[in-house]
């Protein structure tokens, strides 16, 4: 193993001594999206001893832009797997485990505790909140990384009596005031940059090298290459009301059990039954557009704005790109009282194909329909 | 005084600019925002922080720098 390290063991800096504190390091990754990838990749060469990668999420041909760890071979496949099985062949020297599971408040704590650095690649508030407040009451450092079109920002927290990501911005914003990467656009290598910065800060703390950015948000432009590091002061009360809610922390699952408990429906059974209201709750610019079918379109985005285009009196089922984000719709809609909701199992991709007209005839077009179970979506 | 003001993320598309320079005279960083406000009215439903300084102040600080800062959360990864 001397020869695989051995840029790392001749840095006087590092030394032997550095790279066995790395090898016996353990670092678990929230996400393996545009951020997990490059962190994964760079922990993994630098021979972190044990990684886990958190992902509930699959693979789809727009995450290739920018999530470098996956092929089209991954199309599909669950994110954490694919990255674990991609790693194993860049270092089969350390131990990698992946969660391809949901991260919730009932399995943070028990995770947190079996490492001893957690790095944040995560993609929304909820989460964000989570692995914070989770790291707070593990006491775990927590490498902090978000994006935004061009935008970064990196930060370390609960390292060393220093702040947390509530003593920055104590309270998520509200549902959709910030749009995420698949709402909006990013610039593919925006993340490649932020995650690598994470992937440095996780090694300068194992090896207690430099000044990692504790107490400090470093916010890099990529347009105009401006990088500009703001003071963070920890805030006592953010801490305690985190603390104190340790003990009650696992029942606070309320986002995720209305998940868990989410009805679905094949489209195969949606196309034989009448008084339903279809709905794509995919961005406008997003195809193939389901034009065979009557839509109603209501992007999530702004799906709460548009509820008056909810008909009360039908079965409601929902469809997006692959499946994922009608499930986040219909516990949307559950929130403001709709009821009667379905995600539709699969996605645009595959309802398109299957329920595409011929031109001569009405009906023709679902002729097709009895093997669609067999039909991979794979967008 | 004058003020020289950076926008980030979500800001820096509703103000259209990523900074500017103001002349302000008040006391407090929130009748700085105020005025911020009276320019850019949809800033008021944006979620942001706001550092003095490059150090993060709460509203309540009295405004003595030369620098401010106005800087949104980002949810992406």
């Amino acid at each position: 193993m001397t020869n695989r390290y051995n840029r790392h063991i001749i840095l006087s800096e590092i030394g032997q001594e550095g790279q066995d504190k790395i090898s016996k390091a353990k670092v678990l990754v929230i996400g393996a999206g545009g951020l997990g990838c490059p962190i994964l990749q760079y922990l993994t060469a630098a021979g972190i001893g044990t990684l886990g990668i958190v992902d509930f999420d699959v693979v789809e041909i727009s995450n290739l832009q920018r999530q470098i760890l996956f092929g089209t071979s991954s199309l599909g496949e669950n994110k954490a797997e694919a990255a674990k099985e991609h790693l194993k062949d860049l270092n089969d020297s350390i131990s990698i485990t992946s969660y391809p599971k949901k991260l919730t408040h009932k399995n943070a704590i028990e995770l947190f505790n079996q490492y001893d650095i957690i790095v944040d690649g995560s993609d929304n508030f909820a989460t964000r909140y989570l692995v914070n407040d989770a790291s707070v009451i593990t006491n775990k450092p927590l490498v902090f990384g978000s994006i935004y079109k061009f935008e970064g920002q990196v930060s370390v927290f609960n390292y060393s009596n220093g702040p947390s990501y509530r003593c920055l911005f104590p309270t998520p914003p509200e549902k959709g005031a910030v749009p995420n990467c698949s709402e909006i656009g990013v610039l593919g290598v925006l993340p490649g940059i932020i995650g690598t910065m994470q992937a440095n800060e996780v090694l300068k703390i194992i090896l207690g090298l430099g000044k990692p950015l504790s107490g400090k948000l470093l916010c890099y432009n990529a347009l105009n290459n401006q990088s500009i590091t703001l003071k963070i002061n920890r805030s006592a009360s953010e801490i305690e009301t985190v603390l104190n809610s340790k003990d009650s922390f696992h029942t606070q699952d309320i986002e995720e059990v209305c998940e868990i408990e989410i009805d679905t429906i094949s489209i195969t059974e949606v196309i034989t039954q009448s008084n339903i209201q279809i709905i794509d709750v995919r961005e406008t610019h997003e195809t193939p557009k389901v034009e065979s079918l009557d839509v109603t379109y209501m992007p999530l985005s702004t799906l709460e704005s548009q509820l008056e285009k909810i008909n009360p009196e039908k079965k409601k089922v929902i469809f997006c790109q692959s499946g994922i984000r009608s499930k986040k719709a219909v516990s949307i809609l559950k929130e403001f009282n709709v009821n009667n909701c379905y995600s539709i199992i699969e996605g645009a991709p595959d309802i398109f194909k299957l329920t595409k007209k011929e031109p001569s005839s009405d009906l023709s077009g679902f002729k097709n329909l009895t093997g669609l179970q067999n039909i991979k979506n794979n967008d | 005084m004058l003020i020289r003001i950076k926008y980030f993320g979500q800001i820096a598309e509703v103000t259209q600019k990523e900074e500017e320079s103001l002349e302000f005279s008040g006391v407090l960083i929130s009748e700085l925002l105020e005025h911020i406000y009276s320019k850019y009215n949809t800033l008021k439903n944006k979620d942001f922080q706001i550092a003095q300084n490059q150090e993060l102040v709460s509203l309540e600080t009295e405004l003595s720098g030369k620098e401010i800062a106005l800087l949104p959360p980002f949810s992406g990864g």
